[in-house]
Formats: C-alpha cells, sequence, structure tokens
C-alpha cells in the first residue's frame, strides 16, 4: 500500500469507527431512556402506594385446629374462591390458594383432613428467591406477590416447601376490584388482606365459624391477651416442616 | 466446492436457522396470548421443557469457553487457535438459552422490570447480572483476540472470562442448590456438578460445531489434534458421571430420600428410562467406548459420541428438572396424602409442541449466530502444523 492509500485508508478506518460509536450511544440511549423513564413513573408512584403500611406492631397468625375440621367439608375453601374470584373447579392448572389434604398416618392408619394454604413464613423461601422482590412480606407478617412487578418466573412456586403458590396459566375476566389477578403472574393466598386492613378476618374463617366447626383462629400473635396467643401458649401446636425453621405464621394443632 | 455452491448452502441453512428461530417466537406469541394452559406445564410441574432446552444452552454456554481457557490461560498451543470459536459459541449459546428462558416468562412484556428491580438474596438475580457480565466479559475477550494491539490483554481477558465463568455455572446450579423445598434440589453439590457437566456438554458442542466447520471448507482436521479434543472429551464425560453418581449415592444413604431415589431410580417411568438408557447408557458409556476403545476411536466415533453427549444431555436436565418436580413434596413426612391441588401424588406432565418450538428457536438462534459470525469473521481455527498425521502436539491436554 502506498503511503498516501494508506493513510485514505487510515482515515476512512476512524471515520468508520466514529460513525459506529456514535450509532452505538444513539441506539444505548433509545434503548436505556424508557427504562429510565418508567423507573421515574415507579419510583414516583411508591410514596402514595405505601402511605397505608401494615403496621409492625402486629403479626397476623392463625391457628388451625384439626381435630375440628371436618372431613369432606370444604367451607373455608369454597369462601376463599367465592371471595378472591377464583375458579371453584379444582385442575392441574387452576389457582388454589387453600386446598383440603386428607392425610392418613402410615404407622397407625390415623386419619385427619386439614387445610393447606400460604404459611406467612417469618423467614419466606419465596421472598428469598424472587428476583424482583414482588414476592415480598408485610410489616405485618402477610406474605403475598406484588402483581406489577411479577415477571411470572415461577421461582418461588419451586422454592415454598408448602404447595401454597399458583400460576395463572390462562386469561382472566371478571376479577374482583380489591384482588388484583392476571395472567403469567404468581399468586397466593393474601390472608385476605383486604379484609384484614378493614378489621375483618380472613373468608375461610369466617366461613368455618358460620358452618360452626371453628377449627380456624385468626389473630394477632404479637398481642399476648389475644385468642390466639393464649392458645398457642397454652396448647401444643405446631408448624408443618417445622424442620425447616421458617416461623410460620400458620400453625396447626392436634396434627401428630 | 465452489464458493457459489457454498454461498448457496450457507444461505440454506440460515433460512433453516432463521425457520427455527420464527418457530421459536411464533410460540412464545402464542404462549404470551393464550397463556401456559396450551403447553404441558401445570402447578405442578411450572417449569417445563423450555427450562431443559434454557439450562443446557446456559451451561454448554460457560462449558464451550474451556476451550478458550485451555488456549490463552493455561498456554496450551492446540487449543490457542480455537480460542476465537469458542469465544463466538459461548456467546451464540447464551443468547439462545436466554432467549428461551425469557420468552418461558410469564410476563415476557416485563422485561424492563427484571432490570430494573434486583431482590439481592435471589440467585434469579445473581444470574440476571451474571449473564449480562458474561456477555461483555467474552465481548471483550474476542476483542483482544481479533484486535492485534489489544492482543496482549487476551490473557488477562482470558482469565476474567474463565473466573466469571465458573461463578456463571456456580449460580446455575445454585437456582436448584437454594431450593431447601424439593427433595430432587437443596444440595451444594449441584454447584460442582453443574461446572463439570458444563465442561462435558460445552466441548461436545464445540466439537459439533468443529466438524461441521471443517467439513464445510472440506478440511481435514489434524488427527492428533481430534485425538486430544477426543481424549479430553472422554475425561470430562467420566468426571461428570462420577459427580452425578456420587450425588445419587449420597441421596440414597439418607432414609428421608429413600422415595425420591426410588422414584428417580426405579419406579419413576419415564424418568429412570430417560437416566439408564438416555443418560448413562447413551450419553456416558457409549460416548467413552466410543471415545477409548482402541478399535472404534476415530473422528467419526469422535462426531457420534459428542452428539451423543449432548442427547445424554437433554436426557438428564429432563430428569433432574420435570422428575425433580413431578415428585410430590413432602409436607406431612409419615402420612398418605390426598388433596384436589395434587398432594401426595406423582405429577403428569407431557411436552406440548409450542414449548419444543420455543427450545429450538433458542437452538435456531444460537446456530444463526455462529453461521453468521464464522461467514463475516474469521473463526476458523487455524493450526500451525499441517500434516495429519504429524504425531505428538506438544503441551496438548
Amino acid at each position: 500500500m502506498t503511503p498516501d492509500r494508506d493513510t485514505g485508508a487510515r482515515q476512512a478506518l476512524s471515520g468508520r469507527r466514529a460513525f459506529l460509536g456514535l450509532a452505538a450511544t444513539a441506539v444505548g440511549g433509545v434503548l436505556i431512556a424508557p427504562g429510565i423513564h418508567l423507573m421515574e413513573i415507579a419510583q414516583a408512584a411508591v410514596p402514595g402506594a405505601s402511605a397505608a403500611g401494615a403496621n409492625p406492631r402486629v403479626h397476623w397468625g392463625l391457628l388451625i385446629d384439626t381435630t375440628k375440621c371436618a372431613t369432606g367439608c370444604d367451607d373455608c375453601v369454597s369462601a376463599c374462591n367465592t371471595e378472591n374470584g377464583l375458579d371453584p373447579r379444582p385442575s392441574p392448572t387452576s389457582a388454589q390458594w387453600i386446598r383440603k389434604v386428607e392425610i392418613k398416618e402410615i404407622k397407625t392408619g390415623r386419619a385427619q383432613s386439614l387445610p393447606v394454604m400460604c404459611q406467612h413464613c417469618a423467614e419466606p423461601p419465596c421472598v428469598d428467591v424472587c428476583p424482583t422482590g414482588a414476592s415480598f412480606k408485610r410489616a405485618d407478617g402477610i406474605v403475598l406477590v406484588d402483581r406489577h412487578t411479577c415477571i411470572g418466573c415461577r421461582y418461588c412456586v419451586m422454592a415454598c416447601p408448602y404447595k401454597a403458590r399458583s400460576f395463572v396459566h390462562e386469561p382472566l375476566t371478571g376479577q374482583k376490584p380489591d384482588v388484583p389477578r392476571g395472567k403469567g403472574c404468581v399468586e397466593g393466598c393474601t390472608l385476605c388482606v383486604h379484609r384484614v386492613d378493614k378489621g375483618g378476618s380472613p373468608a375461610c374463617v369466617a366461613a368455618c365459624a358460620k358452618a360452626g366447626h371453628h377449627a380456624m383462629l385468626f389473630g394477632d400473635l404479637n398481642d399476648p391477651a389475644s385468642a390466639i396467643s393464649i392458645r398457642v401458649r397454652e396448647l401444643a401446636t405446631s408448624p408443618l416442616r417445622a424442620d425447616l425453621k421458617l416461623g410460620t405464621g400458620v400453625r396447626y394443632q392436634g396434627l401428630g | 466446492m465452489s464458493s457459489r455452491l457454498r454461498s448457496r448452502r450457507f444461505y440454506f441453512g440460515l433460512a433453516i436457522g432463521a425457520l427455527l428461530v420464527l418457530g421459536g417466537l411464533g410460540a412464545a406469541h402464542y404462549m404470551e396470548e393464550h397463556g401456559h394452559i396450551v403447553t404441558g406445564m401445570t402447578n405442578q410441574v411450572v417449569w417445563g421443557l423450555p427450562h431443559v432446552f434454557a439450562i443446557f444452552m446456559i451451561v454448554a454456554a460457560s462449558g464451550v469457553l474451556n476451550v478458550a481457557s485451555i488456549g490463552s490461560v493455561f498456554g496450551q498451543p492446540l487449543y490457542k487457535p480455537r480460542a476465537p470459536l469458542s469465544g463466538l459459541l459461548c456467546l451464540a449459546l447464551l443468547a439462545g438459552g436466554l432467549m428461551v428462558l425469557m420468552l418461558d416468562l410469564g410476563r415476557p412484556d416485563r422485561m424492563i422490570v427484571a432490570a430494573t428491580h434486583y431482590n439481592l438474596s435471589s440467585v434469579f438475580a445473581w444470574n440476571v447480572l451474571l449473564y449480562s457480565g458474561m456477555f461483555a466479559i467474552v465481548a471483550l475477550y474476542l476483542w483482544t483476540m481479533f484486535e492485534r494491539s489489544m492482543n496482549r490483554h487476551s490473557r488477562t481477558a482470558g482469565v476474567l472470562a474463565l473466573a466469571w465463568r465458573f461463578v456463571l455455572t456456580t449460580g446455575t446450579g445454585l437456582i436448584f442448590g437454594f431450593l431447601v423445598a424439593r427433595q430432587a434440589y437443596g444440595s451444594a453439590m449441584l454447584a460442582p456438578l453443574f461446572i463439570v457437566l458444563s465442561f462435558a456438554w460445552g466441548l461436545a458442542v464445540f466439537l459439533i460445531v468443529q466438524s461441521a466447520l471443517y467439513a464445510w471448507n472440506a478440511q481435514v482436521l489434524d488427527s492428533a489434534v481430534q485425538r486430544r479434543m477426543a481424549r479430553l472429551l472422554g475425561v470430562f464425560v467420566a468426571a461428570a458421571f462420577h459427580l452425578v453418581l456420587v450425588v445419587h449415592l449420597t441421596s440414597l444413604y439418607f432414609a428421608r430420600q429413600a422415595d425420591f431415589e426410588a422414584f428417580i431410580l426405579r419406579d419413576g417411568g419415564v424418568f429412570p428410562l430417560l437416566l439408564w438408557g438416555g443418560y448413562a447408557v447413551a450419553g456416558t458409556l457409549a460416548p467413552l467406548l466410543l471415545l477409548f476403545h482402541p478399535r472404534l476411536a476415530g473422528p467419526r466415533s469422535a462426531l457420534l459420541a459428542a452428539a451423543l453427549v449432548v442427547l445424554g444431555a437433554f436426557a438428564w436436565l429432563y430428569v433432574f428438572i420435570i422428575g425433580g418436580q413431578a415428585f410430590p413434596l413432602e409436607i406431612f413426612p409419615g402420612y398418605a396424602v390426598s388433596s384436589s391441588f395434587g398432594d401426595g401424588a406423582i405429577a403428569h406432565y407431557a411436552p406440548r409442541l409450542p414449548e419444543l418450538l420455543l427450545g429450538l428457536g433458542g437452538v435456531g438462534v444460537a446456530f444463526v449466530l455462529t453461521a453468521v459470525g464464522v461467514r463475516v469473521l474469521d473463526f476458523m481455527p487455524k493450526d500451525d502444523f499441517a500434516a495429519p498425521q504429524s504425531g505428538t502436539v506438544k503441551g496438548a491436554a
């Protein structure tokens, strides 16, 4: 290559490099700008949303008396489905926030029936594994999914030892205003947070009491004078999978 | 082969790759429209065939970089000319795997959320950073290899890439290792197991692509090079089998794991069949025989062995991912359990077409990126020695 051609080639190369640099900056800007804009919107929305936060002095809990839970009764399940607008027909792809489980001790043959739902762990594995922080625990111990940040990766379903999470497999219509739900997100028992925040109790607990079983007791585990605190203090109760030491908010009486 | 014919064949290959990608994108759109109800996945088996494809490609992406590491970090002259191809394959496989993983999300439209919200206690969130970092580091590594003025930094970039990919595969193994709930997972062994599996799977993919590339360019791979690489594949396959064996033996030793091991190894229908027939026999013993038996060893056997290793990888991942979920969670140890939500029951899972198409779409992405890369830039390994029967190669692995 002659010196002139060499210089020309070098100039062309440097021009190409400058163009590539400019193009990369422009593409980068176009890609990043919408994200920054969305982050600004999201951050702007946060203060208002968290204004009415959960009470950190409260720890909501549930005590289930398996000796009072009747085999064949699924009033708690029906009440949950109605309250939260879930499909009442169970299938492998349907969302089941609470289910009746029939258990029979293999050695003794002793049979029991009991409801299982999100155990509202103090150390929830679903919260640990969630990549976006959509799975979270409120200050009052209720474990929830933020439907705006759930990306539907299902890692929490893999991590939950209680099979308490459901993935929404189909488009939904007619959701309840208090219960945000949507296709492609993961969901689970909210402990009827919309009722609890208004001073009520979860729909399953109310239905069990209405049926006269009184197998479910809801209350504040931090309040030593609450009925649930007195019961867990005076009677033998246990969490499911106690070996995992997850500090569940749900405890069972008469199990084992 | 004339250049015109080669060009025509290239575009034909590219068209097939593009069709696979289109099929994958179409399947993802279909799943996005209708929800995961159109797949075989359920609330019992939430990770299906797409995860098998995605995890294979991500693990192989890390392993395929081994070739570059042996060359530029450990200074083995035989592997050095193969480093650029190794880097390209790493990027291509990673892109393919991540595409499948992202498009299988329930809300793939929320990628911006995944990119802007990090829960740092989540292995998945770590992996988002590890995968993006891997792209950047390998791109940098390739740049130091291609840009003559940057060649002196190639070793530093290689060391960085080596360290990063160890962390990355550890992270992939720990996606399962950190799962306390399920009996199939929750073991620290899964991190080293995934690293060793990545060595075998990555090298198998590399050997397949290298063979195709040599055939494409009507060149013959030096038999000494071929022998060395084939032997290394054999060592990796045997090492991976050893770790898989140790994981199962440990599990068998614990009484609480007995039911799960009986399911995976003996009673679980398709799972033991795939584990023994697909992974142990077709994916491990047969390749070892093809690679080490004096009468069988040769370029064709090595290629067949590499293909079988990939087949075995899919079989093993299917058993590991799907079988691990199909076995019921043990919420009530010592009890027989039943419910409307599949408690106590083995979950049924049959993959459906959209899942398969999505997985193949990821393979298509890896193929197209590799084909275009190889065509546009110079990734063809150039060995300094020419004679096919040149005998020993100094300092080979």
